[in-house]
């Protein structure tokens, strides 16, 4: 496939790999953001093929991760109600709540549906007027414009039987979070390619300024990394702490003007929890109040409440690139993909899972 | 999460609304694809699509970049 098959050449991954080795002179520690990202370093094997000196962190760019177990436990309560059709993208279903997941709930007869499109939410309710249509409105800023246009659809057509459980996130306050952990190792950042399709490069120079630290926006394709890894340690070894862009087919430095556009219509932003991490200011979009109709947590009066369960799970420090999914004790072991504790294994993107599938490590 | 895939668009039916629909083929298989974000796009050009929404026109000239970069580098250094 034409933007896909080239970006898979061993012989450029190579050629990017040789010449990393000629600029490489101490050891270097870069975050790649997205959990897509992490996927495709462990699945092509990277980390092994780079220099030594270079670490590859996993950062916290999966919103299946995040997700606070407190709204998957909302979700599994509306799920549960007999005149409620749940829809949610698949990845969402086995993530843990405090007590079951979504898969439970269908399970046991629940109207659970997979959507890949919240457009089709908007389909069910039109095609089940005497059922209350709910969709669970999750992601980073890639999803949001879809999610938002779901929401502004609906009110367009003055949908009065479906409404949405949000969580959407933003990542920028996330890397800030990162930098000002006391035990922060991160020396440059490689930037989620698709959520900057939509928000372009700019709001990330505040964030190299302030911390002196180079942040490449970067693909998804082996090419596209090990081409993201070189362009961050040519800096770091030269000093510099600029924003560069390597997702050049595909990101604008302005972004998608009219995605953004529809998300401020909808979408306000507001402080918001990241499972394993806690709240992080000005972290998260809610909708605005002239969308408060369509909000799930209202229509079905779901209280906020704290939940934590014991696990030995360490999902919170490896979204933080603190520690990585093998130095769990439970990885692999009483925590697998089949039985997960923390979200990071569930998620096909999450970065325990990915050491799970690819990376031969003992458990 | 974030994954989306790029797909080459093989026609356009805009009626003028937000709802601005097109069919995208990827390999093999052709799917309907909102078009409402990327409202220049034309027929035989690439986009990125994430849940069935295009969210960027693919860059053929910038594209090229990664292939040339090593050897810019080289040459800049060079001179």
């Amino acid at each position: 496939m034409k933007f896909v098959d080239e970006y898979r050449s061993g012989e450029s991954v190579g050629e990017y790999c040789r010449a990393l080795a000629e600029i490489t002179t101490q050891p270097w520690t870069i975050m790649e953001i997205c959990g897509g990202q992490t996927h495709s370093i462990v699945k092509h094997g990277i980390q092994e093929m780079i220099p030594p000196e270079l670490t590859l962190l996993h950062g916290p760019g999966c919103p299946v991760c995040v997700t606070p177990m407190e709204l998957i436990d909302h979700a599994v309560h509306i799920a549960s109600l007999s005149n409620v059709i749940f829809c949610s993208f698949g990845d969402m279903l086995r993530v843990p709540g405090s007590e079951k997941d979504l898969f439970s709930v269908k399970a046991k007869g629940g109207d659970v549906r997979i959507v890949l499109s919240p457009m089709e939410a908007l389909e069910i309710a039109k095609e089940f007027p005497e059922k209350e249509v709910v969709f669970f409105a999750i992601g980073f800023e890639t999803t949001a414009p879809a999610n938002a246009m779901a929401i502004h659809q609906a009110r367009q057509e003055n949908l009065k039987n479906i409404s949405f459980l949000v969580s959407q996130v933003i990542v920028p306050p996330a890397m800030r979070t990162i930098l000002e952990f006391p035990d922060n190792r991160v020396q440059g950042f490689l930037a989620a390619g698709h959520v900057c399709t939509i928000m372009g490069t700019q709001e990330y120079e505040p964030l190299a300024r302030e911390f002196q630290i180079p942040i490449v926006v970067t693909g998804f394709e082996p090419l596209d990394i090990v081409q993201g890894i070189y362009m961050c340690v040519r800096q770091l070894e030269a000093g510099c702490a600029q924003v560069e862009n390597q997702y050049s087919r595909a990101v604008k430095k302005e972004g998608n003007l009219a995605a953004q556009k529809l998300i401020e219509e909808v979408f306000q932003i507001v402080p918001q929890k990241w499972r394993g991490v806690g709240e992080i200011a000005q972290s998260g979009l809610g909708l605005k109040n002239s969308y408060s109709a369509f909000d799930a947590s209202t229509r079905f009066l779901l209280e906020s409440r704290r939940c934590e369960i014991d696990s030995p799970c360490i999902s919170g420090e490896v979204l933080m690139g603190i520690k990585k999914p093998d130095e769990c004790t439970a990885f692999g072991t009483s925590c697998t993909p089949d039985s997960p504790f923390g979200a990071t294994m569930v998620s096909s993107e999450g970065a325990c899972s990915a050491y799970f599938r690819y990376k031969r490590v003992a458990p | 999460m974030c994954l989306a895939v790029p797909g080459k668009i093989i026609s356009i039916h805009d009626d003028g609304s937000l709802m601005k629909m097109g069919q995208v083929r990827f390999g093999g298989i052709v799917k309907e694809v909102n078009l409402a974000y990327v409202p220049s796009v034309q027929v035989g050009e690439y986009v990125i699509v994430h849940v069935g929404f295009a969210i960027s026109i693919l860059n053929e000239e910038e594209a090229q970049k990664v292939f040339s970069y090593l050897q810019e580098i080289a040459d800049e250094g060079g001179q």
